[in-house]
């Protein structure tokens, strides 16, 4: 960690040359860049995860064994879910905050600019290193993204891979929060009081603090892992003295507060995409502010409703039952806020806000399938089936993808100075929203009627709805291709959008022209 | 924008990191502390033979003991209980027994690990002696009749009437295994 404190920011670098090319790229410490390239990689990570995920699907259309064998099956699934949330939906969320941080705190960059470069630099060496495990042997990790011991200590060489690719991962997120809450702390205009800040802002200072406070600690447990492997240590191994289930605890305390690093900049960006399209002001900004935080806070202690079935007493399974459902209290605050600032609204819906809103409405069916396996006695018989894989599509694919994807459609016209098409983002809208329903609600009944969850063969009984749920995946990873398309068009050019891109736009971000120059609040704005 | 601050704030936010492996850390030990106070992962309780007998048996009151056996992969060993459940008194001491048999031309050696559900009755459930106090080497197609002491103490809460028994052998390196039941026994300590 010694070499990161050298980078510190520079207020020097307004004239000298710009680097051309791919050196422009490798060397630039200019918060737009760097969020740029954040964002291409996340949507480059999101077409990779998605290819995984029709491997999947396609295995699954019907029963037998067709397109993988089980160890390639196993390997699809586990690495979907590790691209998906390290390379998709992490970046991703970075990315935004690279643009958006400064620009909505009236800031000029970020803190910390040269170890923002490091931190995004890493990210594709960790990703080579992962996805190269499918190259080795034995075959990429097998394990599942949970990594379970004593599964992921009995893996090839692709194990140990994936675990220093987690580091590099760890490292390249924790510089990046670092970054975000210095820049959060230190950079503020003047007169940007922490209660003015956007609600963008804000959950990202939220996400930052857990990013920090769990991502070390996934650290240590591949860490563990690793020296179980090939050090002679026995953290899991029960011969030895260990406990395979404590790799389970030690999981689970990075991982639920991590499901939460996934949604709360999702729940910022819809914050931000309400407002302008229902032009009123967020209703209960304050309630917002705290209930992020107390959903931050309470995320530390309901990990174990992730491993109800190990076996634990009575006291236990209890509390963690009735933790988690406490969860569902700010969350539902959140919620009512969202629909309050849309209620008596003068709402048009362009495609940020169709976004938004489906975020809202399916998000809110993750949650309550959420609070369903929340309910111990219940969960005895979902765990591990697809109704928990329904779960977490619902509110990790329509809440934090689709709500990155409504913010994409927001800023792009700030971002590229130019106005997407909006019939076809509209068209994008509506073919992802009822694609990802058809591949994703017929889930929840398989889960109920018992198919496990992470196995590539079936009985015959759930033949129909896999049929559906895998159609309805192949049209949503089209569809994503349509929004690829819509971004490139939009990038190269289009009708020119102007300062405040969007009538009931507000904040400083707004204030400025639309492609924002390089160097952007050189001198602080004035704050109203 | 000051860089001092910004450095500041910086070391601050990295102790925070390095602390927060550190406790990654930390649950190890804390997990291991909080199993043997509450029985979590169903660890068993150890008395000694003395103080065992102390106690007087319960008469009233029957609970019924199962035992179970497997053994890793990796184990060349033939491993099962030799009753498979008694009827006991809280408070009384009981023996009972258990045959591992090598199918191995080498010599071996493995390490039992106990469980006893439910957990609500694992602190209670009590041993004297057992095999699993230490490590057991085998030599090629050796048999051997494994003792196992125990006491089911009188403390047991009143709604369990059955507890079980279960372990796992583990296949652990022949040559450390006779290196550390010689230290062991030299000490006398027990796991
Ligand atoms: C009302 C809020 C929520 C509740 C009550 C809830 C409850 C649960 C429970 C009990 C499980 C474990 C199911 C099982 O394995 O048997 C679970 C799994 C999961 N949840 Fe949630 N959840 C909520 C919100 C979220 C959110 C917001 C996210 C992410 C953005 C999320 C992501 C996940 C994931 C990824 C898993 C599966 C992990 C795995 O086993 O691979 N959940 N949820
Ligand atoms: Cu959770």
């Amino acid at each position: 960690m010694a070499s990161i404190d050298t980078t510190v920011s520079h207020d020097n670098h307004g004239d000298h040359a710009q680097p051309y090319g791919i050196m422009r790229w490798l060397t630039t410490t200019n918060h737009k860049d760097i969020g740029t390239m954040y964002l291409v990689f996340a949507l480059l990570m999101l077409l990779v995860g998605g290819l995984m995920a029709l491997l999947i699907r396609a295995e699954l259309f019907e029963p037998g064994l067709q397109v993988l064998d089980p160890a390639r099956f196993n390997q699809m699934t586990t690495l979907h879910a590790l691209v998906m949330i390290f390379g998709a939906v992490m970046p991703g969320f970075v990315g935004f905050a690279n643009w958006q941080v400064p620009l909505m705190i009236g800031a000029p960059d970020m803190a910390l600019p040269r170890l923002n470069n490091f931190s995004f630099w890493i990210l594709p060496f960790a990703f080579t290193l992962l996805l190269g495990s499918l190259l080795t042997a034995d075959g990429g990790p097998a394990s599942g993204w949970t990594l379970y011991a004593p599964l992921s200590v009995q893996g090839g060489m692709g194990v140990d891979m994936t675990i220093f690719a987690i580091h590099m991962m760890g490292v390249s997120s924790i510089l990046g929060a670092i970054n975000i809450i210095v820049t959060i702390f230190n950079l503020r205009a003047p007169g940007m009081t922490l209660m003015k800040m956007p609600l963008f802002v804000w959950t990202w200072l939220i996400t930052a603090f857990l990013l920090i406070a769990v991502m070390p600690v996934l650290a240590g447990a591949v860490t563990m892992l690793l020296t179980d492997r090939h050090f002679g240590t026995a953290f899991f191994d029960p011969g030895g003295g260990g406990d395979p289930v404590m790799f389970q605890h030690i999981f689970w305390f990075f991982g639920h507060p991590e499901v939460y690093i996934m949604i709360l900049p999702a729940f910022g960006i819809i914050s931000q995409i309400i407002p302008t399209f229902a032009r009123k002001p967020l209703f209960g900004y304050d309630s917002m502010v705290f209930a992020t935080a107390a959903i931050a806070f309470l995320s530390f202690a309901v990990w174990a409703h992730h491993m109800f079935t190990v076996g634990m007493p009575l006291a236990g399974e209890l509390y963690f039952m009735y933790a988690t459902m406490l969860i569902a209290v700010p969350t539902g605050v959140k919620i009512f806020n969202w629909v309050a600032t849309m209620w008596r609204g003068a709402m048009t819906f362009e495609t940020p806000m169709l976004f938004a809103v489906s975020v809202v409405f399916l998000f809110t069916i993750g949650g309550l399938s959420g609070l369903m396996l929340a309910i111990v006695p219940a969960d005895f018989q979902y765990h591990d089936t697809y109704f928990v894989v329904a779960h977490f599509h619902y509110v990790l694919f329509s809440g934090a993808v689709m709500a990155m994807m409504g913010g994409a459609y927001y800023w792009l016209p700030k971002w590229t100075g130019h106005r997407y098409n909006e019939t076809l983002g509209k068209w994008h809208f509506w073919l992802t929203a009822v694609f990802f329903n058809i591949t994703f609600f017929p889930q929840h009944f398989l889960g109920l009627a018992g198919m496990p969850r992470r196995i590539p063969d079936y009985a015959l009984q759930f033949t129909e709805f896999n049929m559906v749920s895998t159609i309805g995946a192949f049209g949503l990873g089209i569809a994503q291709l349509l929004f690829v398309y819509i971004v490139v068009r939009c990038i190269i050019g289009g009708e020119r959008a102007d300062a405040r891109v969007w009538e009931g736009a507000e904040g400083l971000e707004w204030t400025l022209p639309s492609p924002p120059p390089a160097h952007t609040f050189t001198t602080p704005p004035k704050i109203a | 924008m000051s860089a001092r601050a910004n450095k500041a704030l910086t070391a601050k936010l990295a102790v925070v990191v390095v602390a927060m492996f550190g406790f990654g850390y930390l649950l190890v030990p804390l997990y291991d502390l909080f199993c043997e106070i509450t029985g979590v992962g169903g660890r068993t309780g150890t008395v000694t033979e003395s103080t065992a007998a102390l106690a007087k048996a319960d008469v009233s009151r029957d609970v019924t003991v199962e035992f179970t056996a497997a053994t890793a992969p990796g184990l060349p060993w033939e491993f099962h209980p030799l009753q498979r459940k008694v009827t006991v008194h809280p408070g009384a001491v009981t023996e009972v027994f258990y045959l591992a048999r090598s199918k191995s031309r080498r010599a071996t050696a493995g390490q039992a690990v106990p469980s006893v559900a439910p957990f609500d009755a694992s602190r209670h459930f009590k041993k004297i002696e057992c095999f699993c106090f230490t490590s057991q080497q085998l030599a090629p197609f050796e048999e051997r009749r494994m003792a196992v002491r125990f006491v089911v103490d009188r403390e047991l809460p009143p709604a369990v009437h059955t507890v079980t028994l279960s372990y796992m052998f583990y296949n652990v390196d022949a040559a450390a295994a006779a290196d550390s039941t010689a230290t062991a026994a030299a000490t006398g300590e027990k796991t």
